[in-house]
């Protein structure tokens, strides 16, 4: 879903970097309680895995194709602010050097993809586990609901912005239909990829996911070795 | 699973769906570009500005061979994510360790 350079005229380029920026600022502030020794490297791992996965665009009929975005996944295991961190830099990184997503459209793209799509995915994620057990084995199909509804989300938001600052005279109705009903399909994939990647971190180190905090059973006190 | 090998074995599946799957990825136009062509705002995209980037389009300048040149995009795509994301990570940690089996300092334990 990387928005090319030109789609957006400057004014609504020029907003949507003003709300990414914003948005940066206080995911840089508020992840600072999200991260410690033992998280911060798993960030750094979260981002590199979304990258990966973004390459990876699988097939969704007629000609199309779509990729993992991420941000549910990465609010997960992660927590959202520095989820949203994580697709932050991917994405700086794929306008920087792949010539993937614009440098002017960067401020689209955050706010799509990480801020609508950490923010929505986690959103539904905490109200899925909300209604369900409170038991560790629902956090990976939590996590999968709010990727589904992350994807369709961002191409609605996409279609907002379009219909406000798009350079093309295209009917915005026929554009929502379309991004929509392809994003849905998209969110199938998304909601498999993330459900799969967080019950495998789950079956290895639940302690790790950020998303299962208060679920897990109480470790028991044990006497360890101290490292030499 | 020890920490380390969690780490190992996640950063070694980042390398290799980047490095080696990738290659086997679709290469049709996602759902935006798709959308694009058909509702007729495709044209509307202008020329990547970074599109001279030794890494542009995840091809790598010079290397001829398809799968190598996209492998090693990738590759160097994750290291620079990991680097930054995990750069950043420990900038903005909080200085307290949270393992378990260290004992934490009452200064800050009481806050």
């Amino acid at each position: 879903m990387h928005v090319p350079d030109g789609f957006l005229d400057a004014p609504t380029s020029v907003a949507t970097g003003a709300v990414a920026a914003a948005g940066v600022a206080i995911a840089l502030r508020r992840a600072r309680t999200e991260l410690d020794d033992r998280t911060a490297p798993m960030a750094g791992l979260v981002a590199a895995f979304v990258f990966a996965g973004q390459m990876m665009n699988f097939p969704v009929g007629a000609g199309t194709s779509g990729h993992l975005l991420g941000g549910a996944l990465a609010a997960v295991l992660v927590g959202p602010w520095t989820g949203a961190l994580c697709i932050s830099v991917v994405l700086m990184v794929q306008a920087l050097f792949m010539a993937d997503g614009g440098i002017t459209a960067l401020g689209t793209n955050i706010t799509l993809m990480a801020l609508v799509g950490c923010g929505v995915g986690y959103a539904v994620f905490r109200a899925a586990v909300a209604v369900l057990p409170k038991k560790a084995s629902v956090v990976a199909p939590a996590a999968a609901a709010g990727a589904l509804v992350s994807v369709p989300v961002a191409a609605a938001v996409f279609t907002l912005l379009f219909a406000i600052g798009g350079t093309a005279p295209v009917d915005t109705g026929k554009v929502l239909t379309a991004m929509v009903g392809w994003h849905v399909v998209i969110g199938i994939g998304e909601a498999v990829v993330t459900g799969l990647v967080v019950a495998a971190v789950m079956a290895a180190r639940p302690d790790l996911v950020h998303g299962a905090r208060g679920l897990l059973p109480a470790r028991e006190l044990e006497i360890r070795e101290a490292a030499a | 699973m020890s920490r380390r090998a969690f780490f190992a074995v996640a950063l070694l599946a980042a390398l290799l769906v980047a490095g080696v799957g990738s290659y086997y990825a679709s290469a049709h136009p996602d759902g935006l570009e798709h959308v694009a062509e058909q509702a007729g705002f495709a044209d509307s995209a202008d020329e990547p500005k970074t599109g001279d980037s030794p890494l542009a389009d995840y091809r790598t300048k010079g290397v001829e061979d398809e799968r190598l040149s996209g492998g090693i995009a990738g590759v160097v795509g994750v290291g620079l994510v990991l680097v930054l994301m995990g750069g950043l990570g420990y900038a903005l940690r909080r200085r307290r360790t949270s393992e378990p089996a260290e004992p934490v300092e009452p200064a800050e334990s009481s806050r």
